[in-house]
């Protein structure tokens, strides 16, 4: 189930819509196609790329570029683990490691149950409740060996189900109206005008 | 968090409610916004240019030549909020997009009055998911009440806002990877050429767009209400008003801090406001202005926090020269920290991080990486030494601050700044791993 439903496609639509030029909604609507398939898969790409007058290659090109879009099946819960300098200041290693352990997966890995997939990251911004983590985005600071087995306790039970989403869901809140004010500049329009026909042709659109 | 005083844009960040529109109107929100259309662009324009503002990102650049460089230029103009905080150990405007994000959008639609933008771009950090639903609830909530979209306020002002996110990527704080990303591409920083082709000119889709940073922009509605001159009347120098710290590592209370610039010393920072290194341990270092400025040691505590008293100190890096408040993060470290260590994960994260278009970031930061891990785990060799300086030397020219750019952005010389200044500061420590073969603090 990789295209997107037809709710989304409208959602699709509605985000294209909001910007001067298409490409732009880029990075939105791959963010769109991992909440509804928990990651990113290459039809959804391709879905992408036909939505947005582009070439699937320039598509993958791109998403391959951010950290935050997996191209292989992520577990429901991904749980992003601080290592950077503050966090490793005040044990961020060391929760790594126990993770690792408690999990029992590497950096990097997914639980045999899809449950899990763990990895280390870059500064998330919350030093001040370091070490700290977030579990599909969401921050957890502060942590403990003791605490993040119990985390990892109440996310298995659905205690924090309603904290924490699905992996891929970003924001829970839509946007409510749709853009108000005309656009001055060309909407749609390229800035560069496109390769003259005669000559060299660009090798995609 | 702890806050002191005098707030300027922190003063519903303890309220649990802050957020909502209906404490942000019960606590004088949304008047700047009506104050400010009942001005002329250029009125507004000279409240900012009388504030002295510089910008809050990390660059400090004047925010009113922005402002001026775009408004003088024929439509349409953007503007584009920087909203995707990501230099290691920096917290606020984490703090500011989650408790006030009124106060953002207030502060945007009163800047893209004066620069005569119809449509605004918050980039927000992709990982900030309570930010975007905190935001994106602010901003539906903004324009039911008015204060965005067709006529806001009743005026004759439209304004779109739309909230965008990133998807992981440091590059993308980065001024024009960002306006890269923005239009759906990779996070390739652009050349810039200062000051005919800076994003102020050439922007979003080519044209001129005012691109600041979420804490500048939280400002303007004090800055409106209260006279540009009075945020002027705060602080010294060139460096006026207010700025956050966001203080971590060995510290007591680590946290956000508002504390008026260059009133305010790194000894006020961390003993006063911070409750002293963590453990009452010694002081080793502190990385003064997010992990891309120049170090600092214990000698240093009574520089004032401003841009040309920290530009002006006796710094660290053998070339000369002081260090930056950069992002206004300040990390702690005590005497049992193992300064290599820290060069090592400063120089993964640059590795990490590097976009890759230009040959001496794409190559220096990994060899940096690899040398100082090697050292940091008892395989270094004494000529290693030697070799990080000349690495670092061919990213950044001469090891001074500031660094000449032999790269497209700052990323690449700013990767060089931490190992150059752990190895002047802390030779020793280096030479002790060598010799022992094993890291002397485990």
């Amino acid at each position: 189930m990789a295209r997107f439903t037809p709710e989304n496609l409208q959602r699709a639509r509605d985000t294209i819509a909001l910007y001067p030029q298409k490409r732009s909604a880029l990075l939105p609507l791959l963010h769109l196609a991992q909440e509804q398939d928990g990651w990113l898969q290459e039809d959804a790409m391709a879905q992408v790329a036909e939505l947005l007058d582009l070439a699937p290659a320039e598509v993958y090109g791109t998403a391959s570029f951010y950290t935050m879009f997996k191209f292989q099946p992520t577990g429901r819960h991904l749980v992003s683990v601080c290592t950077n300098i503050a966090c490793m200041l005040r044990g961020g290693y060391e929760l790594l490691h126990h993770a690792e352990e408690t999990l029992g997966v590497r950096a990097g890995g997914t639980t045999a149950d899809g449950a899990f997939s763990l990895e280390e990251a870059e500064c998330l911004a919350d030093c001040d409740r370091g070490p700290c983590l977030q579990v599909n985005y969401r921050y957890f600071g502060n942590v403990t060996n003791d605490g993040f087995d119990t985390l990892v306790a109440d996310l298995r039970s659905g205690k924090l189900a309603a904290e924490v989403p699905p992996h891929g869901t970003l924001s829970r809140v839509r946007r409510s109206v749709p853009r108000q004010v005309p656009d001055e500049g060309t909407p749609g329009e390229p800035v560069v005008p496109d390769a003259p026909q005669s000559g060299p042709q660009r090798v995609h659109r | 968090m702890a806050m002191t005083e005098p707030r300027l844009i922190t003063t519903r960040v303890g309220d649990p409610e802050g957020h909502t529109l209906e404490r942000y109107l019960a606590t004088g929100g949304y008047t700047a916004l009506r104050t400010a259309l009942g001005m002329s662009p250029d009125e507004i324009h000279a409240q900012v240019k009388a504030s002295g503002i510089l910008g809050r990102g990390g660059a400090e650049f004047p925010a009113h030549i922005k402002w001026r460089t775009t408004m003088d230029l024929p439509q349409p103009h953007y503007l584009v909020v920087n909203a995707d905080e990501g230099e290691p150990s920096t917290f606020k405007d984490h703090m500011l997009i989650e408790r006030d994000p009124h106060q953002l959008i207030e502060g945007m639609a009163i800047a893209a009055f004066a620069v005569q933008a119809h449509v605004a771009f918050v980039y927000l950090r992709g990982e900030f998911a309570l930010g975007f639903e905190r935001l994106q609830t602010a901003l539906n909530e903004a324009y039911e009440h008015g204060a965005v979209g067709r006529n806001i306020l009743g005026s004759d002002f439209s304004l779109d806002i739309v909230l965008h996110p990133g998807a992981g990527a440091y590059i993308c704080g980065e001024e024009t990877a960002l306006l890269e990303s923005l239009e759906g591409k990779r996070g390739f920083p652009r050349i810039k050429i200062v000051p005919t082709v800076v994003p102020a000119t050439i922007g979003v889709y080519s044209k001129p767009t005012v691109l600041n940073n979420v804490e500048t922009l939280s400002n303007l509605p004090w800055i409106i209400a209260n006279g540009g001159d009075a945020f002027a009347g705060l602080g010294e120098n060139i460096s006026t008003g207010t700025r956050l710290f966001s203080l971590s590592g060995h510290v007591e209370k680590p946290g956000n801090y508002e504390v008026e610039m260059v009133k305010t010393t790194y000894r006020d920072l961390i003993d006063g406001y911070g409750g002293g290194v963590l453990g009452g341990r010694q002081l080793k270092f502190i990385i003064p202005g997010g992990v891309s400025s120049a170090w600092f040691g214990p000698q240093h505590l009574d520089v004032p926090l401003g841009r040309q008293e920290v530009g002006a100190a006796d710094g660290v890096m053998p070339g000369g020269g002081g260090t930056m408040l950069g992002s206004g993060s300040v990390i702690v470290a005590d005497d049992t920290t193992c300064p290599v260590r820290i060069a090592w994960r400063i120089a993964k994260f640059f590795a990490h991080e590097s976009c890759g278009q230009c040959t001496p970031c794409r190559e220096g930061t990994g060899w940096l990486e690899k040398a100082v891990w090697r050292i940091e785990n008892g395989d270094g060799r004494p000529a290693d030494l030697d070799l990080l300086l000349d690495v670092s030397d061919n990213i950044a020219p001469g090891l001074s601050w500031p660094y000449p750019m032999t790269t497209i952005c700052f990323l690449g010389p700013s990767s060089a700044v931490a190992v150059v200044s752990a190895l002047s500061m802390f030779r020793d420590d280096f030479e002790a791993h060598i010799e022992l073969g094993r890291c002397p603090h485990d």
